[in-house]
């Protein structure tokens, strides 16, 4: 057989991550985000199928519409695009913990099988192997936005069977479940390889969708624990040449800028 | 009312070893050149306050003037580990580091209690993480409505350094973008540092969300133009990324970090020679190659 794909539809795992992450968006939501993959698939569904998606990022811009993507919380460029720009405490109390924020886009240094995130120390805390930048906002993203979405990718040292640390909270240590937190927690974790949902009575990730191409030894492999696989398993679409191509551009475009 | 000092007079006479120093600015207006005469005037014992310690911090914690960081978020913006700062807390390197960690919730509402002259900040936060174990946070129970919520202590630092884009000549200050926690910090502290880009007849008008310090809440302002490299000061610089990005290199390794340190801030008398340091090409690369 001749492949006669479209060679702009070949595409990498961190793009088939971000255009999988960006389509769990939806058009209208208040989305409080990240930087990193979580800016960029929020930007990417900004810029495709959820134009009028309101992005509100920590340094306090509010509904920012960024022409190239930051490559800090708090670049000029998302000052300049937003509607408003209120102070850190207003950002925190006003707009978040006031339940303003449907949907938190996270990503952490690890997660574990009840989706508790830990960005703070591989190791110990008092003598840590690894320090890592610690909280930020996460803490009370992941408690009160409406849901969280997680973009981590898969490895044996990102997906532990317990976090060295809950810096924020999915379901608990032991999987008991959202005792007076406002959000409903981890909707969906997307990776690089595939998508994990949460069981509904347990709590635990499941392997929900696996990307195309991917084996389900290579899933098996990159998860610290025994993965249970959802009866309904789905494979992803891949993305279209219109989702590669407007995140391409967007790349480059911000590539070029942050050279200057 | 503020006193316009010189950057070296303004340090050396209000920042006194082993005070508790917040130098402020969420990504934008980071007052560098204010942290390099810290460096050069080899202040010690401080405790270092801010949400996010930055590039800033990893240069004062590398060498040597701090004994604790009280602090939210500690990365290169977009880049990745502050690597003085995990060698710090890591192997004790150059010195031990105390810390002391909040979520960013956390030190915001800390700030804001430190500028209302309350004891404690109250707000709905910390739930599930492991950061109570750890850090000043306690519980508490709505007196109206009986819901448990999260108290964290004020925060006063001693000395609050912000670095602003404007100050008029009866010492008012204007900033304007993104404005982060400045007003909160500067309110709360004992004393209060600023330094300028420019020093105006009038401050100029910028909407909503120009934030106004008048004269008489801060203490002395000094006049630096650049004084946020490699952060940036809305309508006067742009953020220097590559040079965030570059820093991962020069602070991974010690003696990296130490022939920087000394090339452009050492070296130099004031702002102005880091300034143009930073425009000779080769010292960069002499840096680089040890």
């Amino acid at each position: 057989m001749v492949d006669v794909r479209d060679p702009t539809t070949v595409y990498t795992a961190d793009e088939m991550m971000t255009v999988t992450a960006a389509r769990h968006l939806r058009n209208g939501q208040v989305c409080f985000v990240g930087i990193g993959l979580p800016s960029d698939a929020a930007n990417l569904a900004r810029l495709s199928h959820a134009p009028k998606v309101i992005l509100i990022y920590e340094s306090g811009t509010i509904d920012t519409r960024p022409e190239i993507l930051p490559l800090s919380i708090g670049d000029g460029e998302l000052a300049d695009r937003a509607d408003l720009v209120v102070s850190v405490p207003e950002v925190f109390a006003y707009w978040l913990q006031a339940g303003r924020v449907d949907v938190g886009f996270l990503t952490a240094a690890q997660i574990d099988r009840f989706g508790n995130l830990n960005s703070t120390v591989i190791g110990s805390y008092k003598e840590p192997k690894v320090r890592l930048p610690g909280a930020g906002g996460a803490p009370e993203i992941a408690a009160s936005a409406g849901e969280v979405i997680v973009m981590l990718r898969q490895s044996q040292r990102t997906f532990v069977p317990a976090v060295d640390f809950v810096t924020s909270v999915g379901f608990g240590r032991a999987g008991e479940g959202r005792v007076d937190y406002p959000g409903a927690g981890p909707t969906v974790v997307i990776t690089d390889l595939g998508v994990l949902k949460p069981h509904a009575d347990t709590h635990e990730l499941i392997l929900a969708a696996i990307h195309p191409g991917v084996e389900l030894d290579k899933i098996r492999e990159t998860i610290g624990w025994d993965v249970k696989v959802d009866d309904d398993l789905v494979t992803t679409d891949p993305p279209t040449s219109d989702e590669l191509g407007t995140l391409r551009d967007l790349k480059a475009r911000t590539a070029q800028a942050h050279s200057r | 009312m503020a006193e316009f000092v010189s950057l070296r007079d303004g340090i050396e006479q209000l920042v006194p070893d082993g005070a508790s120093v917040a130098m402020e600015g969420f990504t934008h207006l980071i007052p560098f050149a204010a942290g390099h005469e810290i460096i050069r005037q080899e202040k010690r014992d401080l405790t270092l306050v801010r949400m996010t310690p930055d590039v800033i911090y990893d240069q004062l914690i590398g060498t040597g003037c701090a004994r604790r960081l009280v602090f939210s978020w500690g990365g290169n913006p977009g880049v990745g580990s502050l690597h003085r700062f995990r060698d710090a807390v890591e192997n004790g390197f150059p010195s031990a580091l105390e810390i002391e960690e909040h979520s960013h919730a956390g030190m915001a509402a800390r700030y804001v209690a430190g500028a209302s002259g309350l004891p404690f900040g109250v707000l709905r936060a910390y739930v599930g993480s492991d950061l109570v174990k750890y850090t000043d946070v306690a519980s508490i129970l709505c007196p109206f409505t009986g819901e448990e919520l999260a108290a964290v202590p004020a925060l006063n630092p001693d000395v609050t350094i912000i670095h602003a884009q404007q100050a008029d000549r009866r010492g008012n200050v204007g900033l304007w973008g993104i404005t982060g926690v400045q007003r909160e910090a500067v309110l709360a502290a004992t004393t209060a540092i600023v330094t300028v880009e420019e020093i105006v007849d009038e401050l100029s008008d910028h909407g909503p969300n120009h934030v106004i310090l008048p004269s008489w809440t801060v203490t002395a302002i000094a006049s630096v133009p650049r004084g946020s490299h490699p952060s940036y000061s809305m309508g006067y610089t742009k953020r220097d990324n590559a040079f965030y990005t570059g820093w991962d290199v020069i602070s991974r390794d010690r003696d990296t970090f130490a022939r920087w340190i000394d090339a452009f801030v050492l070296s130099h008398n004031g702002p102005e020679g880091y300034l143009a340091a930073l425009e000779d090409e080769s010292l960069l690369d002499v840096v680089l190659s040890g």
